[in-house]
């Protein structure tokens, strides 16, 4: 039994049938082919799925598309819209800190939102909260400083 | 879609370039095979056993058939009934009476037992994914269980049979070295260290899961399968050649994106096998995307050795011989490479970067009702070096000789050096990694540190570890006669374009590693063509030539030689075309910068004039050459190359919990020529952080008695996050460049993870000695280590 619903993705007005159990990370990636947004787990705890939902950083295989209702969703497609790169992406490629990309959407969605909750987060702070995304290539080394450069590139700007 | 890049091609060799494959990974335009929807795309599904050791008395598909949605349910009598094959193994080892390996049949569907928790019973095809799911649970499998191998070390002597006729539990024993020259030098050895070692089983966990997407043509009696895969060459040659019994033509294999491999997607799975068939039966495509659970129960594991290790010295410290007995765990079936691990990969390594004048190693390799272990980042030579820096650093505190200078006083100084255990190492020098090492990492005030910690209650110590690989796999023929069922050679295309512009179609395979940057470094540097102009196609049987694939640090040394042969032929070609546009001989024809030019005079053309002419001869000397520019190379290596390097990890401890922290990890490494240092060092951090995750978290842990898998997710198998791992100290020595490959290379992908785990494990011996602790195993958790501290304290 398909249900509506009606939220903002990437800054588009979505409408949509859902069904009860359908994720809404499958609801992005199958419904809306938004495939950048990754699936590299079943328990909640790698963060390949990370997007922002009202600004916050949550991870969509971890919560129903009907609880996205009304919302407004931003995935890794919606942070570079005009081809230039935002800041935090930017930081990524400057600092090689993505190998094989899987982890990177759900990496980068949740740095920002890192860094605007926390502005000053240091090397230590950042290691912490990214607690909740698995990278397996790069040791975290080089997401650590694109974090930080990202971090000191978003001061003064104001990112999405 | 790749950035809008300008950077110039001057210097393009060792420049830290940045990716060109960054802007689609970073901007969710990478396509990754579950990214990919097919017409008429259904959906597979794996009903798996729940038994570790089990015949499978019946199964009824009855209502499961019946279930909304479904399309087929496949059993092992339905792919036995069309006679396809069971999944070979590319590694052939003798055993030491001369008997080869016993390598049991490997259905892609069970056949009779069930031999693993997660081994594959039925495939479910449905039109969603969530119908074929619900019709699996609807499938009625009786079970008769049967008792369960699953530890390593009592695999041979268990009662129960994996495989009803593999006595003892044995695939083979297989020796490799001189035994009585090494059983004559220990006998005179004025000191022996003997260490007993567990090389701990870990889960690889590419955090992208395999999956696959298998498709049929009616057309021309095709398949096409999109898999997450590191070598598609090699995937096709397995699939078709050894199980589905089809032609090249018939078989297109595309691994695009690859989000992660280390290892664990180099080999044929059975899931692939199976989807390709069904896709032919049920005439439409069939997408499988594993579950992270299944990927813990299916994927091939990596490590898993019991080792007893026996170093014997003079009284000086000097290595007189090495003995090693190892059991090796190849899981529940000898998986794509799994025999040649803990083999030809391992004891090959076990000189390490010294002198040991006699080595002899006995390794038997065991069958459990465990998924398959196989090659992960390393394989066999994490094994080796963990076994060899660990003695080493256990005979230094033995002999009371600081680890450093016993290390110094065994390495070897002549090179090429042929070591007792069948390699010869064209080049290297230790001593340099060793002492830039020590500096970076603050040896000498590694006391006052030690000390200031003891005031606060906490324990430091300092581990080394100087590692030696053998990359670069292989030489063909060399490869043969060690047992390999493959060549391993890589191969190269270069198509120059009309407007001067180049493809170059590799046969290695990149998941992470860059090659659509550092491969396209190379190419234009050579040309002289700006670093955009050069585009890199990997991944695609239908449009790469051949390729063995990457795997083994192999890409840039066999790989980019491949590269580096088709561009000479390029190049000699484009000369001959130059030479006639210019109305002067070949011989006088230079290029420099993308110019090709008459030598001594000032007329020139470009080599996009030359590229153009190549495509629209107008005036070209047609009765003496071919138009076009498009030049194919195969390379065979001549010998393996021999990276290595100088570790150390300084840790802190804190003896109330048992919790240790990485305060410094350093490594300098030798790779010889390097492309690109922001890529290299990248590798060698991710290496580390796998290496680490060894020595600290990771451990598969199956039940003993029931063989069912205990650390089946994210929330029990100990990943490495971000909080767990220190900045890393590292660097690349100006090296020795390897002399046997056009480009100097050596390989760096899996330096990291065979150097850094007995750094760690040495340095957290180092830490617990003074408390009489003087062994750990992996991973030292704080559980094991608080353990072994109230051990070593225990009243007798």
């Amino acid at each position: 039994m398909a249900i509506p619903i009606r939220l903002t993705v990437n800054g588009r007005a979505v409408d949509a049938q859902v069904e009860p159990h359908t994720l809404l990370v499958q609801f992005l990636r199958e419904q809306l082919r938004l495939t950048g947004t990754h699936v590299g787990c079943d328990t909640a705890q790698c963060g390949a799925c990370t997007v922002h939902m009202d600004g916050r950083a949550v991870k969509s295989c971890n919560m129903l598309a009907l609880q996205a209702d009304g919302a407004s969703i931003t995935t890794i497609e919606g942070l570079a819209p005009e081809g230039q790169l935002h800041p935090m992406q930017e930081a990524f490629r400057n600092c090689h800190g993505l190998q094989c990309g899987f982890c990177t959407p759900g990496m980068v969605m949740s740095a920002i939102a890192l860094v605007k909750q926390q502005p000053n987060a240091d090397a230590a702070a950042i290691r912490e909260q990214l607690d909740g995304n698995l990278c397996r290539c790069t040791g975290y080394h080089n997401i650590v400083r694109a974090v930080q450069e990202g971090q000191s590139a978003m001061h003064g700007v104001s990112a999405e | 879609m790749n950035a809008p890049d300008s950077q110039h091609n001057q210097h393009l060799i060792g420049a830290s370039v940045k990716r060109k494959e960054d802007y689609r990974f970073l901007t969710g335009n990478g396509q990754y095979t579950d990214d990919i929807v097919l017409p008429q795309q259904s959906y597979g599904y794996f009903l798996r056993s729940p038994h570790a050791h089990a015949r499978i008395v019946s199964i009824d598909k009855t209502e499961a058939l019946a279930s909304p949605g479904v399309v087929a349910v496949f059993t092992g009598d339905d792919v036995a009934a069309d006679k396809v094959g069971g999944l070979p193994c590319g590694w052939l080892i003798h055993s030491i009476d001369g008997s080869p390996m016993k390598e049991p049949p490997h259905p892609v569907l069970a056949q009779g037992k069930a031999r693993h928790v997660g081994d594959q019973v039925a495939l479910v095809i449905a039109e969603t994914l969530q119908q074929a799911k619900d019709a699996a649970e609807k499938i009625d499998v009786q079970y008769d269980e049967l008792p369960a191998v699953v530890n390593t070390a009592h695999a041979a002597s268990a009662t129960s049979l994996v495989h009803d006729d593999v006595p003892e539990n044995t695939s083979y024993v297989w020796g490799h070295g001189d035994r009585a020259a090494t059983d004559a030098a220990f006998a005179k050895a004025a000191h022996v260290t003997t260490l007993e070692i567990v090389n701990n089983r870990l889960i690889p966990n590419a955090i992208e899961p395999r999956a696959v997407n298998a498709s049929y043509t009616r057309q021309d009696d095709s398949y096409t399968v999109y898999v997450s895969n590191q070598n598609p060459h090699v995937e096709r040659l397995l699939m078709g050649a050894f199980v589905l019994g089809l032609p090249e033509s018939r078989l297109r294999i595309i691994a695009p994106d690859v989000g992660g491999g280390f290892g664990s997607k180099i080999f044929l799975y059975a899931e692939d096998v199976a989807l390709t068939w069904a896709s032919k039966k049920i005439k439409r495509p069939i997408k499988w995307t594993a579950e992270r659970s299944e990927s813990f129960l299916t994927d091939a594991h990596g490590r898993d050795h019991v080792t007893k290790a026996e170093l014997a010295m003079d009284a000086d410290g000097k290595f007189l011989a090495m003995r090693v007995h190892t059991t090796a765990n190849m899981g529940a079936y000898l998986s794509t490479f799994a025999s040649s691990v803990p083999t030809i990969l391992y004891a090959t390594l076990l000189a390490g970067q010294y002198t040991t004048p006699a080595i002899y190693a006995e390794v038997r390799a065991v069958f459990t009702n465990t998924a398959p272990v196989d090659a992960y980042r390393g394989a066999g030579r994490p094994e080796a070096t963990y076994v060899v820096e660990r003695l080493v650093e256990a005979a230094a505190r033995e002999m009371k000789m600081d680890p450093a200078e016993i290390r110094r006083k065994n390495f070897i100084h002549d090179f090429p050096y042929a070591t007792p255990v069948g390699l010869t190492y064209d080049t290297g020098d230790y001593e340099p990694c060793l002492a830039r090492a020590q500096e970076l990492a603050d040896v000498k005030g590694f006391p006052a540190r030690r000390e200031e910690a003891k005031q606060r209650g906490k324990l430091r110590g300092l581990g080394y570890s100087c590692y030696i690989e053998a990359c670069g796999l292989a030489p063909s023929n060399i490869a043969g006669a060690l047992g390999a069922r493959a060549g391993l050679f890589e191969v190269g295309e270069i198509r120059v374009h009309p407007t001067g512009t180049v493809t170059v179609f590799t046969g290695s395979h990149s998941h992470g590693q860059g090659h659509e940057t550092t491969f396209a470094q190379i190419v234009a540097d050579r040309l002289g063509i700006a670093l955009d102009a050069v585009e890199v196609v990997h991944g695609d049987t239908g449009r790469v030539p051949f390729g063995m694939g990457t795997y083994g640090s192999r890409s840039l040394s066999v790989g980019g030689s491949a590269i580096m042969k088709a561009l000479d032929k390029i190049e000699a070609k484009a000369k001959k075309i130059a030479a006639h546009l210019l109305e002067a001989s070949d011989a006088d024809i230079e290029f420099k910068n993308g110019t090709f030019s008459v030598a001594g005079t000032d007329r020139s053309k470009t080599f996009g004039e030359v590229a153009l002419t190549a495509y629209v001869p107008h005036n070209y000397p047609l009765d003496k050459l071919e138009p076009g520019l498009n030049e194919n190379a195969f390379y065979d290596p001549t010998n393996f190359t021999y990276p290595s390097g100088a570790y150390i990890c300084e840790v802190e401890v804190d003896p109330d919990t048992g919790e240790s922290k990485v305060i410094k990890f350093t490594a300098v490494d030798d790779f010889g020529n390097i492309i690109n240092p922001m890529i290299v060092e990248g590798q060698v951090h991710g290496g580390i952080g796998q290496g680490l995750g060894q020595a600290m978290l990771e451990q598969c842990v199956y039940d003993d008695d029931s063989g069912q898998l205990l650390t089946g997710s994210y929330m029990d198998y100990a990943m490495p996050r971000a909080g767990d791992l220190p900045d890393f100290t590292v660097e690349t020595a100006k090296g020795t460049p390897c002399t046997h490959n056009p480009l100097g290379v050596k390989g760096c992908g899996e330096a990291g993870a065979i150097g850094s785990p007995p750094a760690f494990i040495n340095a957290l011996v180092d830490a617990l000695s003074p408390l009489g602790v003087h062994d750990i195993q992996m991973p030292a958790t704080p559980h094991r280590v608080w353990q072994a501290i109230r051990h070593a304290q225990a009243p007798n």
